[in-house]
């Protein structure tokens, strides 16, 4: 097992904050919009370098998607900004129509993801929202799962013409990804080749894998583990050479089962290579409040899970 | 620029058109496309500012992004073929393909499209209430890069029922787009009857005001003067801190007789029969398609 280690924890959203300040010193036609959580989006250093291309919209997160669509018209690349509940679900339609469909150049760039939004409860913690952005046909989808992936998928996404949507989280995580890495739209990282199981993880769930696959390598599990950040379009192409190899595969997300990357690796698979998955995820509920911590343990979502169904799906082949 | 007394032959043959195209494919919203085709013609034949240049398939040279033009947004898309008509007779497309509204394949899709790259169209509509923030986006992007071309906005009055118009509203005076001029088709009419029997929207020229816009009394939308004198003094107002809003009266189905003085026929196709009593009063002024 590759090792990966850390040397301080930090929150993604700071690492889209530090991507949109850099976006600003490079990138004259990026603008930022935001919903009233400028603090929460990690914006004040753009705004601070860059007053005349923010654009405050208040808590009127309709109007905001509908303005960022005016401004992509115009030649402009905007990041629309908010909370991801209200950065999706709240404004389906809005994104449909005047970003999805008219294929308006708009960045949904959103924070507070998930159950590790944490305390807020249920009312924040959107874990539906994959699912929503996975079936907008034309809508890019990534969820990045440290600080410099975050960083690198907001400062990669500038340079990618179309709507997209980027989602990220509220609580510190390990940061263990290479702070000068190259972000592929649509590229599966690999961070482990393994032959026993294949492990496919998103976002938070990350960093969990890395764990699972060092528990497992104690019990002579040789797990692959498979990043994936971009859900759609996903990278078929890895995880299809991957399964040939491993003949098994575990999914990881902090999202519903119904919809998100489990979903469309089930899809890829029963297509293409009918394979013995599991997956990880929340199953049909809602969240409530509680520390990360323990909503992330609570729900299944953390290295103990991934290790029991790797043992389950690996006796399933 | 048109004279009144073009401007009015020019619009004989738009509404020609529309009755047209909605028999053609038994669908589609004749009501308040004969009624906004009076202001929708004057924009567009007469007061806006838009590239004449042309490609070289004889066409006007559209580009999305406007620069140095006036902007148009229909957000009540579902007077399309108004739009459509209006597109094609200025020159953007060929008007013989007014013909495929609605049927498969395409570019004048129910409701308006970029999807299928019909020139003339920025954004799609049809879900309602979007058009306003769109155009104003459209708008602080022209302030942001010192363009002083105008954008224009035609809403519906049912459509002012639609939380995210409310939203919009707030925000162009809030950033002082008084380059944005807003026309709201207060015909009183909607799809399940009058507005203020379905839900009353009350002075909507009040809440305007009282959201921070300059307003502009239409009286009569289907006179093409009073639109031209209506339009004229909303462009004096740009320039002074307020987005600007055109109270627009109208008839919904002007033109038609039997279409007007009710809502039956904001989405109901003309038979035969009604096509022909229709096209009886509206002259051929500039060839059908």
């Amino acid at each position: 097992m590759k090792k990966y280690t850390y040397t301080e924890k930090k929150d993604t959203r700071s690492g889209f904050g530090a991507g949109m300040a850099e976006l600003g010193k490079t990138h004259p036609k990026v603008m930022a919009l935001c919903a009233d959580l400028v603090a929460s989006l990690k914006l004040d250093a753009f705004i601070k370098d860059n007053p005349e291309r923010f654009v405050q919209c208040g808590i009127a997160e309709a109007n905001m998607i509908g303005v960022s669509a005016g401004l992509a018209i115009s030649g402009f690349v905007p990041y629309a900004t908010t909370f991801a509940n209200f950065g999706s679900g709240r404004v389906y339609d809005q994104i449909r129509q005047s970003v999805a469909y008219s294929n308006t150049n708009v960045k949904i760039a959103v924070s507070h993801a998930g159950l590790t939004l944490g305390e807020d409860g249920a009312t924040h913690q959107i874990l539906e929202d994959l699912a929503m952005m996975r079936a907008m046909p034309g809508m890019t989808v990534i969820n990045p799962c440290d600080y410099n992936q975050t960083k690198a998928a907001t400062i990669a996404l500038a340079d990618h013409v179309g709507p997209a949507y980027l989602r990220f989280g509220r609580p510190v995580v390990p940061v263990f990804t290479a702070a000068d890495q190259k972000f592929e739209i649509g590229k599966a990282w690999m961070v482990n080749e393994g032959k026993d199981v294949t492990i496919v993880a998103t976002g938070h769930l990350v960093w969990e894998a890395i764990q699972a696959g060092e528990l497992l390598e104690q019990e002579g599990i040789d797990a692959e583990i498979i990043n994936i950040h971009t859900i759609k379009p996903l990278d078929e192409e890895a995880i299809l050479k991957s399964v040939a190899k491993t003949g098994c595969v575990v999914t990881a997300e902090e999202h519903q089962l119904n919809g998100g990357l489990g979903d469309a690796v089930c899809q890829l698979l029963s297509r293409n290579k009918p394979t013995p998955v599991e997956m990880i995820g929340v199953d049909n509920s809602f969240g409530e409040s509680g520390t990360p911590a323990q909503l992330m343990e609570k729900y299944g979502l953390n290295a103990a899970s991934i290790v029991a169904k790797v043992k389950k799906v690996m006796s399933r082949k | 620029m048109k004279s009144v007394n073009e401007l009015n032959e020019i619009v004989s043959q738009v509404r020609r058109d529309i009755v047209r195209m909605v028999h053609a494919c038994q669908s589609g919203h004749p009501g308040g496309s004969l009624g906004c085709a009076d202001v929708v013609t004057t924009l567009y034949f007469r007061e806006m500012k838009i590239n004449e240049e042309k490609g070289s398939d004889g066409f006007l040279k559209f580009s999305p992004s406007g620069e140095g033009e006036d902007l148009f947004f229909l957000s009540n898309g579902h007077i399309s073929p108004l739009f459509y008509s209006v597109l094609a007779r200025r020159g953007y497309f060929a008007v013989s393909e007014l013909a495929t509204f609605r049927k498969i394949n395409s570019r004048l899709q129910g409701h308006p499209a970029t999807h299928e790259h019909l020139p003339g169209i920025r954004v799609a509509s049809g879900s309602l209430g979007q058009g306003l923030s769109v155009a104003a986006g459209a708008a602080k992007a022209k302030k942001i890069k010192g363009d002083d071309g105008t954008v224009f906005v035609l809403m519906g009055d049912g459509e002012q029922q639609e939380g995210q118009i409310w939203e919009a509203a707030q925000f162009a005076p809030h950033y002082n787009l008084d380059n944005l001029i807003a026309i709201v088709d207060w015909n009183k009419q909607q799809i399940d009857g009058p507005t203020d029997k379905v839900m009353n929207n009350r002075d909507i020229k009040a809440k305007y005001e009282a959201f921070g816009w300059a307003t502009v009394d239409l009286a009569d939308g289907n006179d093409i003067q009073q639109v031209v004198d209506a339009v004229t003094k909303a462009k004096e107002l740009r320039g002074k801190g307020q987005p600007i809003a055109i109270l627009m009266k109208s008839e919904m189905g002007f033109g038609v007789d039997f279409m007007m003085h009710t809502h039956k026929w904001h989405g109901t196709a003309p038979n035969d029969e009604q096509l022909a009593k229709a096209l009886e009063q509206l002259p051929q002024t500039l060839g059908d398609y």
